[in-house]
């Protein structure tokens, strides 16, 4: 077995970081404007999977580890492949942009930075996060910029299968038992204030017309499917505000700090090191 | 990868009723045998088994765990407890009867050798 | 199992018994394989379950000193080829608890015995691993133990033991090469990136060397399972061969071995290597290595807060199925 195969990456013909690299290597122009879009996009993806990555190992049946690391590696290929082409515009490399920024300079949302909580919550994320993710590449694919929408192609497939595995334990947690429908009511409050974010437009949606997608098209299929969802599992769609939130991705929740302080120390203990 | 084994589990399992089963949690997820086809063309074989709550989460999690790199086009999980074995007991007595009828196989007509296209 | 131990309970073997006896050393003789619906001795059975669960146990915790470093990989493409290896463990668990499951022990029993402290795993994941070398360390040397001695168990004389192995060893080649990358682009980087490889292999060489189980002549259970095909070689010359092999790797690493006694013995055809601390061995083993407790705990933590989830799932199944029972 060749080692390349076996990283798992994604064998195949599929859409891959390292052909998203090549691309850059040869010299693609990528504006700054596609840049911090696909920052937008790359960085959800990097943050939800670190997040993620923390249950391997954690999961309520091992079966469930490897379901969870299977997302979490979706993702992380996502956010390889969208960092990759956003560095273009500045010459930098994933790991430059993953390990060398600050928390400032990161454009996650609200939604993915929230701690994983109980398995509740994580579903809630899950759903919530997937839920919209799909709605988005279902459109990305349309993208004026050809790498993004072949970067979207293949990770709509992926996000398919994330989309139906947190439904599944909406279903399962939300008409179990008791304490599972209590718990997944309480992960679903939790995460809920952070849904709005997820949906505003901005200047810089606004430049992109034909390239990027309006994030507030996506908030009437968005609530249709949870709301199908939310009727077989017998669970209430939450009644909370949005919190304040920045549409412009600038601002982070408390959280990030703490997760990009583990992420990035073993990098920036050694400048310059490759590994 | 347990197994058309557990299949052939039918006896086993009788034999664990106690001091092994105690504490054995009756919310335990039941076991699901996992077949997979490879590709195109080829049948469903056996891979291998795993815990799942119901057929929905069995055939998911039979993705995630037995397909990991590109192994399989399509899934079957069945309920290993769905399974019926021939009798383990019987050994080769079940299987004996083809044994002899060497009339069944190409290789016993002799004569032939050598025609072409037959 | 429990009609198996009545079995031994009674002084005579039954007619049964003894025809399942000859059939069974019939099979063995013939290096066939044993089937889980076959009559087996009890010993066998047993000796298979101890083993069998062992290793599937070793790959369960051994998800832990790896995971920690998920979260601190120090690139992107470090952190998905560690998350898939991780993973693989996981899938290596459960490969091994189905193949034991088909000797009659549910896994939720076997899981309890090791949360209760019953059943052993390696001994080797109860040691720390303090830097992201020893992700290196753990694959080259670790991994590289493990398949030394799995590669004969994918013969082991009980079918879906080594049905499992089979497919464990295919996936673990790529996880002792990319543990030996590791160390590689450490040590050709900067020399604090060195000095963090050669001290990981300093801390790990012993160990894994370890992995092999004690010396032959203190290995008592050897025997027997030698004598069923079930093990292949002896530990102590599974343990050379491997000395033999990573002494040579090592050289590629441009780092060195913690260990001025390795030779090769022309008269004995075997590796030899410096005197191992067993008095080490037998204390992690009895759990008082640096991280039992600690391994032990996360274990069962993730069981415990895992429970209401299970009890969900099957109580939504059974709701489904009574359902699906009126309709």
């Amino acid at each position: 077995m060749s080692g390349e195969s076996a990283t798992r990456i994604t064998p195949g013909n599929a859409y891959r970081p390292e052909d998203v690299a090549a691309q850059v290597a040869e010299g693609v122009e990528v504006s700054e404007d596609v840049a911090e879009y696909a920052l937008r996009l790359g960085d959800d993806a990097l943050i939800l999977a670190q997040r993620l990555g923390w249950w391997i190992s954690r999961a309520p049946e091992l079966e469930e580890d490897v379901a969870l690391a299977n997302i979490a590696l979706d993702l992380i290929g996502h956010a390889r492949s969208f960092l990759t082409y956003a560095g273009a515009a500045w010459g930098k490399s994933e790991d430059d942009l993953a390990y060398w920024r600050g928390e400032n300079e990161f454009r996650s949302s609200y939604l993915v930075e929230q701690p994983n909580g109980d398995f509740g919550k994580t579903i809630a994320r899950q759903l919530v996060f997937s839920a919209f993710q799909h709605e988005l590449y279902s459109r990305l694919v349309d993208s004026a910029d050809a790498t993004l929408a072949a970067i979207a192609a293949k990770a709509l497939k992926e996000v398919d299968y994330h989309r139906d595995h947190a439904t599944q334990w909406t279903l399962r947690l939300g008409d179990g038992t008791e304490e599972s429908k209590r718990r997944m009511a309480a992960g679903l409050v939790s995460v809920w204030p952070y849904v709005d974010q997820l949906f505003q437009d901005d200047d810089l949606v606004g430049r992109l017309e034909g390239v990027a997608v309006r994030p507030s098209e996506l908030r009437a299929p968005f609530d249709a499917y949870l709301a199908g969802v939310f009727a077989e599992a017998g669970l209430e769609l939450p009644d909370i505000p949005p919190a304040m939130t920045d549409k412009s991705r600038h601002k982070h929740s408390e959280h990030l700090g703490y997760l990009l302080a583990e992420m990035q120390v073993l990098a920036r203990e050694h400048p310059g090191a490759t590994w | 990868m347990a197994t058309g084994d557990q299949t052939a589990m039918a006896k086993p399992v009788e034999t664990v009723e106690t001091p092994a089963a105690e504490g054995h949690d009756k919310q335990a997820w039941p076991l699901w045998e996992v077949f997979v086809r490879s590709s195109r063309g080829l049948s469903h074989v056996h891979a291998g088994s795993l815990h799942a709550p119901d057929s929905e989460m069995a055939v998911r999690n039979a993705r995630d765990l037995y397909t990991r790199r590109n192994e399989g086009v399509s899934l079957w999980v069945v309920p290993a407890s769905a399974i019926v074995a021939s009798d383990p007991d019987a050994k080769g007595e079940f299987f004996e009867s083809p044994k002899g009828k060497d009339y069944r196989h190409a290789t016993y007509y002799t004569k032939s050798e050598g025609v072409k296209h037959l | 199992m429990a009609t198996q131990t009545q079995a031994t309970l009674q002084a005579v073997p039954s007619a049964e018994d003894e025809a399942g006896q000859a059939y069974f050393d019939k099979i063995i003789a013939e290096d066939s394989r044993i089937e889980p619906a076959d009559w087996m001795p009890e010993k066998y059975r047993k000796t298979l379950v101890r083993q069998m669960s062992q290793h599937a146990h070793s790959e369960i915790i051994g998800m832990q000193p790896e995971a920690n470093w998920i979260t601190r990989a120090p690139s992107l493409k470090r952190k998905a080829i560690l998350m898939a290896k991780v993973q693989d463990e996981a899938g290596h668990g459960l490969y091994l608890y189905s193949a034991t499951e088909t000797l009659g022990t549910p896994r939720d029993v076997l899981n309890q015995q090791l949360l209760d402290g019953k059943a052993k795993y390696s001994s080797i994941f109860n040691y720390p691993a303090n830097s992201w070398a020893d992700m290196g360390a753990i694959g080259w040397l670790v991994d590289g133990a493990a398949i030394a001695n799995q590669v004969p168990l994918c013969r082991a004389s009980y079918g879906p033991y080594g049905r499992a192995m089979v497919r464990i060893c295919k996936e673990e080649s790529f996880h002792q090469r990319q543990g030996f990358e590791i160390l590689l682009e450490l040590s050709n980087g900067t020399p604090a990136q060195k000095q963090m490889a050669q001290d990981a292999v300093n801390r790990f060489y012993a160990p894994a060397l370890m992995m092999f189980g004690p010396t032959d002549t203190d290995s008592p259970n050897s025997q027997q399972s030698m004598a069923w095909n079930i093990k292949r070689f002896s530990n102590d010359e599974l343990r050379s061969r491997f000395v033999g092999m990573i002494q040579e790797q090592v050289k590629v690493l441009g780092l060195t071995l913690p260990d001025d006694k390795i030779r090769y013995n022309d008269e004995t055809g075997m590796w030899e290597h410096g005197e191992l601390n067993w008095d080490e061995f037998h204390e992690v083993l009895a759990g008082r290595g640096p991280c039992n407790a600690q391994r032990m705990e996360r274990r069962r933590e993730a069981h415990e807060n895992g429970a209401w989830v299970r009890e969900a799932a099957a109580a939504y199944a059974n709701k489904k199925a009574q359902k699906a029972q009126v309709a």
